[in-house]
């Protein structure tokens, strides 16, 4: 019960500071409404079968990735810069109920991005949005913010020691757009990606929204998008251990 | 000869000044792997809707991407020395600005064109793009005056920073603008009148459809009015950018306002 709550007050802290960061909240909010403009453009004066409404929903997935990718990456490393790593982990409960909200926090920004995305296509490009299965439509946004946080969560870990993991974070926003099956149907990539898309819990969060939105059946993809997001999170917090053992032993866990 | 000094040394000092934070870990995924891959994003999103083909996309894209360095290297030139508590030393010195802010973008426009030529090269290997080996001089040539058009844009962009504090968001913002203006991913005849029209007073725009049609094989002298134009929008770009340096500088000396952060 005290590990939610913990995750819960984490999340909503971040969350709010997160919304008034310049770079963090508007930027992250604005910069992928480009792409998503650039790929209605491109829809709309093309003749393939692939609706507008195929192009804002994977536009809105962009945006939710951005979001998470280019902050994630950091996160460990921002606490560094604040001063205040240290301290968070020197707290009685495990630092993994510390820094998973915070990637959390950095994922659910991403709703905005899908909210203003859609917002661009329906008033700007007249999109007709109707969604199929709205209840299991917001499900699937739910489940895909959760793994997008999760595997945030174990970028955070991953790239805790590269100074610039910023730009790690930066280097997978493009491939994951590309291989997730944001835009591009999986089929028409070389055969040797999609078993990398298969391992990526965005490529299922994608699906999960496109099946509930155009009317398919999104169950599977919600759940395999949910059990990734729960692998990451596992892999996350055996790698937490290893790295902030081989810190505390080096007393390294300040340097940057 | 001071003006000269200042123009290389002073060009060459601020651009290894970059490099304390542009490290090679910087450098690789944000220069070297990210416009590749934005290359086969779009050059799959094309595939995807059938609109154009791969060479479209990775001209179009490759030679857009130089404004990342061009947008953000020249920001640094107000932002980074305000984060390092050096632009009051700089502003207060008698060194004429001329040479002081223009010797900082030369560096910049050297590394817009190798960004953009790596990304060309690298692009059409990828993908299998045939370029004719007798354009490769023109293309080289376009490319470069696409990084100076661009960076005459980096200096209004880093002029602004003496008035706004998030040059990174800003940076990003006319990143994405030029990412639909320009052609790059759309085709011109696709956009509305009034985009169309904005589009001919941007940077890359000419260079872009110059690149494509030198990679068809083109000679130069069929594509030298766009080189033109993208040259004269370069001069204004530039011109542009000294004139709103040298206001807001001033601006910020009347009101105490240069180290505003």
């Amino acid at each position: 019960m005290k590990a939610l709550r913990l995750l819960a007050v984490g999340w909503y802290y971040q969350f709010k500071m997160i919304s008034r960061s310049p770079f963090e909240g508007i930027g992250q909010v604005l910069y992928p409404l480009f792409f998503a403009t650039v790929a209605f453009f491109i829809f709309r004066a093309s003749e393939s079968p692939r609706t507008l409404l195929y192009a804002a929903l994977g536009s809105a997935v962009m945006g939710m990735w951005s979001a998470t990718s280019t902050t994630a990456g950091n996160a460990m490393q921002r606490e560094r810069w604040h001063g205040t790593l240290e301290s968070l982990v020197a707290t009685p409960p495990h630092f993994g109920l510390v820094l998973l909200p915070i990637t959390l926090a950095m994922a659910t920004i991403g709703i905005y991005c899908l909210v203003a995305t859609l917002a661009l296509g329906r008033f700007v490009f007249g999109i007709d949005l109707t969604v199929e299965h709205p209840l299991v439509f917001a499900l699937a946004i739910v489940a895909a913010v959760t793994s997008f946080g999760a595997l945030g969560f174990l970028f955070a870990v991953s790239f805790v020691r590269f100074r610039a993991a910023w730009a790690l974070g930066n280097l997978f926003e493009y491939p994951v757009w590309l291989i997730g099956g944001f835009l591009v149907p999986l089929v028409l990539l070389p055969e040797w990606v999609r078993p990398i898309s298969w391992v990526l819990a965005p490529t299922w969060g994608m699906s999960a929204i496109r099946e509930a939105a155009l009317g398919g059946s999104p169950l599977p993809d919600l759940l395999l998008c949910l059990a990734l997001g729960g692998v990451y999170v596992g892999l996350g917090l055996a790698m937490l251990e290893r790295v902030l053992g081989a810190a505390r032993k080096r007393g390294a866990l300040s340097l940057s | 000869m001071t003006s000269l000094r200042i123009f290389a040394i002073g060009g060459l000092i601020s651009y290894r000044a970059l490099f304390y934070w542009l490290t090679f870990w910087i450098f690789v995924p944000s220069l070297v792997v990210a416009p590749v891959f934005q290359i086969l994003l779009f050059a799959y999103i094309g595939r995807s809707a059938e609109l154009q083909s791969d060479e479209f996309y990775v001209v179009g894209n490759a030679i857009q991407y130089a404004a990342i360095p061009a947008l953000f290297a020249m920001s640094q030139l107000v932002a980074g020395e305000k984060f390092q508590n050096t632009l009051g030393a700089i502003l207060v010195s008698p060194a004429p600005r001329l040479p002081l802010f223009f010797g900082r973008a030369v560096p910049v426009v050297a590394n817009s064109v190798f960004v953009a030529a790596f990304a060309l090269t690298a692009g059409s290997l990828i993908l299998g793009i045939d370029i004719p080996l007798t354009s490769i001089p023109a293309l080289a040539l376009v490319i470069v005056v696409a990084a100076v058009s661009c960076t005459g844009l980096g200096l209004i962009n880093a002029a602004l920073g003496l008035r706004i504090r998030e040059n990174a968001v800003l940076s990003n913002a006319i990143f994405g603008f030029l990412l639909i203006f320009t052609g790059a991913n759309i085709p011109l005849s696709e956009l509305p009148d009034w985009m169309r029209a904005v589009s001919e007073v941007i940077p890359f725009t000419h260079s872009i459809q110059a690149a494509r049609e030198l990679a068809d094989g083109a000679a130069l002298g069929s594509v030298i009015d766009l080189v033109g134009a993208e040259l004269l929008l370069a001069g204004a770009y530039s011109s542009a950018g000294y004139l709103l340096l040298r206001f807001l500088e001033g601006q910020g000396r009347r009101h105490a306002t240069l180290e505003r952060s």
